[in-house]
């Protein structure tokens, strides 16, 4: 019937002569109206992003003057376990002493410290290997084949410097960015 | 689908016909909501609620899976977790506030729709089914939203939770008991509040289904018109898609900017501010009303206050409010005119303008209002005449109105010209 | 049989509706209920502009950091702001190290647990940090103000109904007892008349009793008025800090409909720009 047909056969006759103006609107109401859909995906995905109270825990400030040469404390920061180690002299004559050409991830104790404070070891408790938190933060926990911290899910041992030296992990444990605002006082992020 | 001369689906691509072989679903959308779908030519405005509603309960699925994501259904933090939702999550306060508004627009496409099928008689054979099935897609909703109103957690959540329990308690005997298992306890608390957020989460997906069936049931017979008359040959419809798509999509717009000015500029006018007052279970709010859609009902229920005989009001109240709804399952069975469309039926017109809808107002009006004079008289002519409406007066009228000659089809209602048999 | 049964349901309810009704309208026009000193004396709340109102409302930045100062020196000793973050402040002009500083000098510190001994203790506050309660609980609360809670104010100008004129007519409202008010509606001890209250009578006693009781640092002068109105305005934003952000979306999201309706309008009328011709045609042959 005529009515059922007619807008496509209308559509037909017309192909040669060009875009109609009929067909230009209708192309122009729906893209239009895609556009916006898009718009919208933005906001809908965008709600997963951290929120602002997430984002204002995102640095955190560590006093430090408590840790006694040797010792080393866990402390969290966005929800991620942190070490902060007081290197002894000797733990950094062994870091230092090791050619960076024989490490898996070549690095130097210098590179991971802060000049001046290189007794200062920060770096996150978190296993670059899949995410385990590595033994030899802890009095007494043990700290693997080279005396830094040892992951037991899967074998990574980790040197005096946080350096990937054996196991399966493929880069040392992240330094986060962090700053000394006074001898005591670390502000990590 | 039951019209011999709807347009049968051709998959344009290769592709397309592989599809067709293995899992028809382009054909099936094709036919019922494509150009597959004859619709009559002559829907007027009022049929384009369907849609709309069906559209805002999306906007309410996707909006509230995102709520979900960020609140937490326990007593003792839903609140502030509400509150992390307006303050911190990106955007959190547009979600919020467009899912609570979205309730409110859901619940005005599905009344109009009602509404429209009460005036144009599309609950009459055969479409008897789609009636019940929408009966039912409104309970459903109205279970989710009052279920949905519970979850911040403020005054209002928590005694509109208690007084709608309270309901059941007005039961003889069962009452009781069957107040403290929907509860999981003996006033609204955490074991309530979970509850409540599982069912608010699964329900919507329930509707979704009942939707489904709801709409399967209106393509066999087709849609109804506002005449009324059945649809006599190809003459009489137009293809669903492009023509009614593109009538749905610009009021679809419409419908929007309407919701962008509650959702932007005015997103608790429909609210109610003991809401964000954490909930209380020591001190009552002074005026316990629930959100605007319920109001009608909530005016039936407040309008008893006097015993009869050996029923207390209370149980009384809570019968006459579950029968208001109920009735209307047994609508089609009720009003046995022959004559679907409101236009051709002059005493019929006369009750519905003059007597159902200034009812529901006034029951709408004052279920808001405080519980006192003369707002308790006013609910009580009217909830007199809504079941008058229904149970007497439709019943008789179907037999002693006499219906105005209906046109012989729907060509002949629109162009004023008698139809040629020759088509 | 449906009909038979349900015109007896029907019957039943309407029946019993309008027996109601003649019984509850004869005890209306017999015994009338009393006008209550509720109806009588109760005032609406003031009309009182403030620059976030309707659609175009904007924060005034100056006014809400003086309404954040009035909260601070008067509100704070006993309202708490519990959903209100330090860093939000920012969102009101301050800087960071503003806000580094009003929170580290916060009268009340934040609850926390000392690390040496795990046992309860404070500490300064950080600026992620909400605003600390002045009571530790309800009952502490109850307790120094007459058994009287003093609410939480992040929310006070949504949850009341009036909003902010609402705080600004209390805040102003106080004025003496008139002498016709019944004497069950008479403040009792410890309490104080207030119009603008809906039941007349509250706690709390007039908070801003005498002009400058704060001195605004950018010169305002701090007459009654004008601190009401600052602290209102300031918790219009504590109560709803996307407020600016909302209204601006709204008109970008409104525009964007406006056009997209009106093509979506065009594209109908095309469309169906074939069935109203024939419709006329043949509406003209008939």
């Amino acid at each position: 019937m005529a009515t059922v047909e007619t807008a496509d056969s209308a559509t037909l006759d017309d192909e040669a002569g060009g875009v109609r103006r009929r067909d230009f609107i209708n192309i122009a109401a729906v893209s239009f109206a895609g556009a916006g859909a898009v718009a919208t995906v933005f906001p809908l995905v965008n709600q997963m992003n951290p929120s602002a109270d997430v984002l204002a825990l995102a640095s955190i400030e560590v006093d430090i003057s408590a840790i006694e040469t040797g010792q080393a404390i866990k402390t969290s920061w966005r929800k991620q376990p942190i070490f902060i180690r007081n290197l002894t002299e000797a733990e950094i004559t062994e870091a230092n002493s090791v050619s960076l050409t024989e490490l898996r991830d070549p690095e130097s104790l210098a590179d991971r410290t802060t000049p001046g404070k290189e007794n200062w070891l920060i770096t996150l408790g978190v296993c670059t290997h899949l995410g385990c938190v590595p033994l030899g933060a802890a009095q007494g926990e043990v700290k693997g084949e080279y005396d830094g911290y040892f992951c037991p899910c899967h074998g990574s041992h980790y040197d005096t410097a946080a350096r990937i030296r054996k196991g399966p992990a493929p880069t040392n444990l992240e330094v986060p960015e962090h700053e000394f605002l006074s001898d005591t006082v670390v502000k990590i992020g | 689908m039951s019209f011999p001369w709807a347009k049968e689906y051709k998959p344009a691509t290769e592709f397309g016909q592989w599809m067709d072989e293995k899992l028809p679903l382009p054909r099936f959308i094709y036919n019922s909501l494509g150009a597959g779908y004859p619709a009559p030519r002559n829907l007027n405005y009022m049929w384009n609620f369907g849609s709309l509603a069906g559209i805002f309960l999306v906007v309410q699925i996707v909006t509230g899976i995102i709520l979900a994501m960020h609140y937490a259904a326990n007593a003792n933090i839903a609140f502030d977790s509400v509150e992390h939702i307006m303050r911190d999550v990106n955007s959190g306060w547009m979600f919020r506030y467009a899912h609570a508004n979205g309730a409110s627009f859901f619940f005005i496409a599905i009344y109009l729709h009602i509404g429209r099928g009460l005036y144009y008689g599309s609950y009459k054979a055969p479409r008897e089914m789609i009636w019940l099935l929408g009966v039912v897609i409104y309970l459903l909703a109205m279970a989710t939203a009052f279920m949905g109103y519970v979850l911040p957690w403020g005054q209002m959540s928590f005694w509109g939770a208690k007084v709608i329990t309270g309901l059941f308690e007005a039961i003889p005997l069962v009452g009781k008991p069957i107040q403290e298992l929907l509860l999981g306890g003996f006033a609204p608390d955490n074991a309530a509040l979970n509850r409540f957020f599982s069912l608010h989460y699964l329900l919507p997906f329930v509707m979704a289904g009942v939707i489904i069936l709801h709409i399967w049931s209106l393509h066999i017979p087709g849609s109804n018109n506002p005449t009324g008359v059945d649809v006599k040959g190809p003459q009489d419809t137009v293809p669903f898609h492009p023509y009614y798509t593109a009538k749905d999509g610009w009021t679809l717009g419409l419908a929007l900017i309407f919701f962008s000015i509650m959702l932007f500029f005015l997103p608790n006018f429909l609210g109610h501010a003991e809401n964000y007052i954490p909930a209380n279970p020591l001190s009552t709010p002074a005026n316990i009303v629930p959100e605007w859609y319920f109001w009608p009902w909530y005016a039936i229920l407040r309008a008893f206050t006097v015993d009869f005989l050996f029923i207390p009001a209370k149980l009384l109240g809570v019968l006459a409010m579950f029968s208001a709804i109920l009735v209307w399952f047994f609508l089609p069975w009720l009003d046995r005119s022959p004559v679907r469309s409101g236009d051709y039926r002059p005493r019929f017109k006369k009750f519905f303008w003059f007597g159902l809808i200034p009812c529901i107002l006034v029951l709408g009006y004052c279920g808001g209002a405080h519980a006192e004079e003369p707002f308790v008289m006013m609910s009580q002519i009217a909830t007199a005449y809504y079941f008058a409406h229904f149970l007497i007066i439709l019943p008789l009228l179907s037999r002693i109105e006499k219906p105005e000659p209906l046109p012989n089809s729907i060509t002949e209602a629109v162009t004023g010209k008698p139809l040629e048999q020759a088509s | 049989m449906v009909r038979i049964i349900g015109m007896l349901v029907g019957l039943f309810f309407s029946g019993w509706m309008l027996v109601t009704f003649v019984l509850g309208a004869t005890e209306f026009v017999t015994n009338p209920p009393a006008e209550t000193a509720e109806h009588k004396f109760h005032l609406k709340p003031k009309k009182v502009a403030f620059p976030s109102d309707g659609p175009l409302g904007k924060f005034d930045n100056q006014q809400l950091q003086r309404g954040f100062q009035v909260y601070k020196e008067v509100c704070a000793a006993c309202h708490s702001l519990r959903l209100v973050a330090f860093r939000n402040l920012q969102d009101i002009g301050y800087n960071e190290d503003e806000v580094k500083a009003i929170a580290a000098s916060w009268v009340i510190e934040t609850p926390s647990v000392d690390p040496a001994t795990g046992e309860a203790s404070s500490r300064p506050s950080l600026p992620a940090d909400k605003f600390p309660k002045p009571f530790a609980n309800d009952i502490a609360a109850a307790a120094a103000n007459n058994n009287a809670i003093p609410p939480d104010l992040s929310l006070i100008t949504k949850a009341r109904k009036g909003g902010a004129p609402y705080i600004y007519s209390l805040l102003t409202g106080y004025q003496d007892t008139p002498e016709d008010l019944p004497e069950a509606n008479q403040p009792g001890p410890g309490l104080h008349y207030n119009p603008y209250f809906p039941n007349l009578n509250l706690a709390m006693a007039s908070p801003l009793a005498s002009e400058d009781m704060v001195s605004y640092s950018d010169g305002t002068q701090a007459s009654i008025d004008q601190m009401a109105k600052d602290v209102s305005a300031f918790l219009v934003w504590s109560a709803e800090p996307k407020l600016v952000e909302r209204h601006q979306t709204g008109w970008a999201v409104i525009a964007f409909l406006l056009i997209a309706t009106i093509l979506a309008y065009l594209s109908f009328r095309t469309i169906w720009a074939d069935v109203k011709a024939e419709k006329k045609k043949k509406g003209a042959e008939g």
